[in-house]
């Protein structure tokens, strides 16, 4: 089956893609007009200075809007439906595109806490999102925990 | 002098599966029959805009569709806005024909993405507004993208599930009235809100189908149009583009319509409050709903109720989407869009037979392509 799309950088975005690889979540800070900017770009959307830097994000979110998705784009995804496609406003003033992993669908919610995990594909990882309080679902019949 | 630019011939062909029918000879048969309906030829046509196409995707459509039809225009260029296009191409033959450039341009759509591509062909390749990078990897669709809106709308000011059912509803019933419509057959709240779930809070009957179709429309000097003509004038024409992608988006409640509108209300001199019928894109009917809000039309968070009182059907404050509107006419891509405005200016030349809307002397058409990204609205009127 064909793999789920990876993304490929180019020169605006390749330290934000190295960084994931790291398992860190980075955003571009513009020391000009202060304001945070994601995605990546040659310079900053509010004020036009090229003055970015890099910042390392603590990972930590809230979800601004959601939807449970059941028809997937293409069969690369036709095994996840239903699966959470969310916007996710970044503590530090950004907001990304997530989808929220090990999250029984009807438990997400507007407001929600989210915490930035990585997803390994075709060896570049990517960001995605995750309650930040772990969430047992319903239709679970032991608790992982129990586990150990 | 400025020169009033007037649209002077409309076509739309049916939509749904036309077998046999391709890109361009669904240009093609649009573009005659808008010609004949303002009773001229190719040979008085000196410009040309066309749109984009899925089944027959080329950098210059409009070249390709001249070249088809046996045109040598003037003036030739190719359209690309999403579901703004329509109006977009219009506003953009407004300007031409305004600042003496054109005399008569034939604006031409049409594509046969149901019969042209395989299943889901269309669904795959509408993914691919999103960004490569930071959207597309996470499995966005473009109704996924508008259940976002959808979802945040409910949120903040409580429009329920069977509002949004009332808008698939009303337009059904009108469509109805078209013989040209993909889907005519009554549906009721119920069905649409019990639907297949497609991108909660959207289910398969809140969202537009894939089509074949096309439709054109001629825009014309009005001192080249005979007296007494059924032109119909473009008295204001305005766009507004906030951003492309949903995460990208200033507000997830409040969009560019709001500007674009204004822009268009204020050339043509005229309030939202005065408009006899409105034809606004509804991809989705979330869609509608904030467009309407956004625009004017009703304050915020009361297009639901208007919706599920009967105001957006014949004989309501606004009738919307009088032909059945993308939800249930059909939506074979830019054409879409057309049959917005070529039914805005049936309506105004009283020809709309049983749908028709008394006395429209006025008509609104927005078009919003992206994720709610790029707005044009127009006003035509008499």
């Amino acid at each position: 089956m064909r793999p789920k799309p990876v993304p490929i950088a180019n020169a605006d975005t390749r330290p934000f893609w190295e960084a994931c690889n790291r398992n860190e979540l980075i955003y571009q800070h513009c020391l000009s007009c202060g304001k945070a900017q994601f995605y990546p770009r040659a310079l900053c959307a509010v004020c036009g200075a090229g003055t970015l830097e890099w910042r390392i994000s603590k990972g930590l979110g809230t979800v601004h809007t959601f939807t449970i998705n059941y028809r997937p784009p293409d069969d690369t995804f036709a095994s996840d439906v239903p699966y959470i496609i969310s916007l996710v406003d970044m503590d530090e003033g950004f907001r990304m595109m997530l989808n929220i992993q090990e999250c029984p669908p009807e438990a997400v919610r507007i407001g929600m806490r989210i915490r930035v995990i990585f997803e390994s594909r075709e060896g570049q990882k990517i960001p995605q999102g995750t309650p930040s309080t772990k969430i047992y679902s319903s239709k679970t019949k032991s608790f992982p925990s129990q586990k150990g | 002098m400025v020169q009033r630019a007037v649209i002077s011939g409309i076509y739309a062909t049916p939509a749904g599966k036309l077998p046999g029918s391709t890109c361009m000879s669904l240009h093609a048969q649009a573009a005659l029959g808008a010609l004949v309906d303002a009773g001229l030829s190719l040979d008085d046509v000196d410009g040309v805009l066309c749109a984009y196409s899925f089944t027959e995707p080329h950098q210059m459509l409009s070249s390709i569709f001249a070249e088809y039809i046996g045109l040598q225009p003037n003036y030739s260029a190719s359209i690309s806005a999403g579901g703004a296009t329509a109006c977009l191409m219009v506003m953009t033959a407004k300007a031409l024909v305004e600042n003496g450039t054109c005399r008569h341009i034939l604006l031409a759509t049409g594509d046969n993405r149901l019969t042209g591509m395989p299943p889901g062909g269309a669904v795959a390749a509408l993914a691919h507004f999103g960004h490569r990078q930071f959207e597309v990897p996470y499995g966005m669709t473009v109704p996924a993208c508008y259940a976002l809106v959808a979802q945040r709308y409910m949120h903040e000011y409580g429009l329920t599930r069977d509002q949004l059912s009332a808008v698939s509803v009303t337009q059904r019933r009108q469509a109805g009235l078209h013989p040209g419509a993909q889907f005519k057959n009554p549906i009721t709240v119920e069905e649409v809100s019990t639907s297949r779930l497609i991108a909660s809070p959207l289910r398969l009957l809140d969202c537009a189908p894939v089509s074949d179709g096309g439709a054109a429309v001629l825009v014309s000097a009005a001192e080249e149009v005979a007296q007494g003509s059924r032109a119909v004038p473009i008295l204001g024409a305005g766009q507004k583009h906030t951003h492309e992608h949903i995460m990208a988006a200033p507000s997830l409640t409040r969009f560019g319509c709001r500007q674009s509108s204004a822009t268009a209300f204020e050339q043509a001199g005229v309030t939202p409050q005065e408009i006899d019928v409105a034809e606004i894109y509804d991809s989705f009917t979330i869609t509608l709903l904030v467009e309407l809000e956004s625009i004017g039309f009703f304050p915020k968070g009361q297009a639901g109720q208007a919706a599920a009182s009967g105001e957006l059907g014949l004989g309501g404050r606004l009738p919307c989407n009088t032909h059945g509107g993308l939800l249930s006419y059909g939506h074979p891509g830019p054409a879409g869009g057309m049959y917005h405005i070529v039914e805005a200016v049936t309506q105004l030349r009283g020809e709309a037979a049983g749908r028709q809307v008394k006395d429209a002397r006025l008509a609104f058409v927005h078009g919003d392509g992206g994720i709610l990204s790029a707005h044009c609205s127009l006003v035509l009127g008499k």
